[in-house]
């Protein structure tokens, strides 16, 4: 059998499909929500270097990076062991070797791949104009509103997608996520005054 | 040596994958092999379904291999056929 053949059966068996969209919906958010934070923060701080801005962004996206893949490989890995386990005492036969036994080893790394790479890969997208501005020697205000700005977009098009998926008109979720982004910002200069 | 033409299998198997999914992958053993399924109980995470296999040289050994590496566990050979090999094209090595 191919790998991805072998991939869609797991994921098939373990009903694993939403759990990822789940994953890749909420710490994507995250991810987009915290680079926003650190954006309007330190914009709203002032002259700032473009190679410190962007430094701690960095680190941030990789903390979540990190915080994403550990987080769901634990909980995950402890899930699908307690429902393997399930699954043979309702079956009274030892399942190794099955593909049920294979997706309780091999999905929590698929989950936790999504849960940690999802706001990494975000947070990468956020930070291309700080990234372009430090070669192109550009403005770092430019460069941190350009930013703040893709961080909106895509938390629209987040928004799209959860649309898309829960079946609802896809304005109404695209403003509410674009509204969680306005009141991160109002809180953060609120705190700023 | 004669070759199986026919397998009536009784087996338990988990809710996923489901019948249609694991029909499937029965049936792409080989291009012969026709596979029907009928469930006869569901339970809370298991269904008792009885697999009736049709083809040309049936290989137990692989349709069983199949079910177990799906998670299901064959419970009885309810039925089997079997042909004579004189005069008709051989089939796998089985049985």
């Amino acid at each position: 059998m191919r790998l991805r053949d072998e991939l869609r059966l797991l994921v098939r068996i373990s009903r694993t499909a939403g759990i990822a969209r789940r994953y890749f919906v909420t710490n994507g958010f995250d991810g987009a929500l915290t680079m926003l934070g650190l954006l309007v923060g330190l914009r709203v701080a002032g002259p700032v270097d473009l190679s410190t801005a962007l430094q701690a962004c960095l680190g941030a996206a990789v903390a979540l990076m990190m915080s994403g893949l550990s987080s769901a490989y634990v909980s995950e890995s402890a899930e699908r062991r307690r429902e393997l386990r399930d699954l043979e005492q309702a079956m009274v036969t030892d399942l190794t070797g099955s593909a049920h036994a294979r997706a309780a080893v091999i999905i929590p790394w698929l989950v936790a791949t999504v849960n940690g790479m999802a706001p990494f890969l975000i947070s990468l997208t956020i930070l291309t104009p700080l990234w372009l501005a430090q070669l192109n020697g550009a403005l770092a205000t430019h460069a941190l509103d350009l930013s703040i700005g893709v961080a909106f977009v895509i938390m629209a098009l987040l928004g799209v997608f959860l649309g898309r998926v829960s079946g609802t008109w896809w304005i109404w979720s695209v403003a509410r996520t674009l509204a969680v982004g306005a009141i991160t910002v109002a809180l953060i200069l609120l705190l700023e005054l | 040596m004669a070759h199986i033409k026919r397998l009536v299998l009784d087996v338990l198997k988990p809710h996923h994958p489901n019948v249609v999914a694991f029909a499937r992958m029965i049936a792409d053993l080989d291009p012969s092999y026709h596979v029907d399924i009928t469930v006869q109980t569901v339970d809370e995470k298991t269904e008792s379904v009885v697999i009736d296999l049709t083809g040309r040289g049936l290989d137990p050994e692989a349709v069983s291999a199949t079910i177990e590496s799906l998670g299901g566990s064959v419970h009885s050979v309810d039925q089997v056929e079997a042909e004579g090999a004189a005069d008709k094209p051989t089939g796998p090595d089985n049985i």
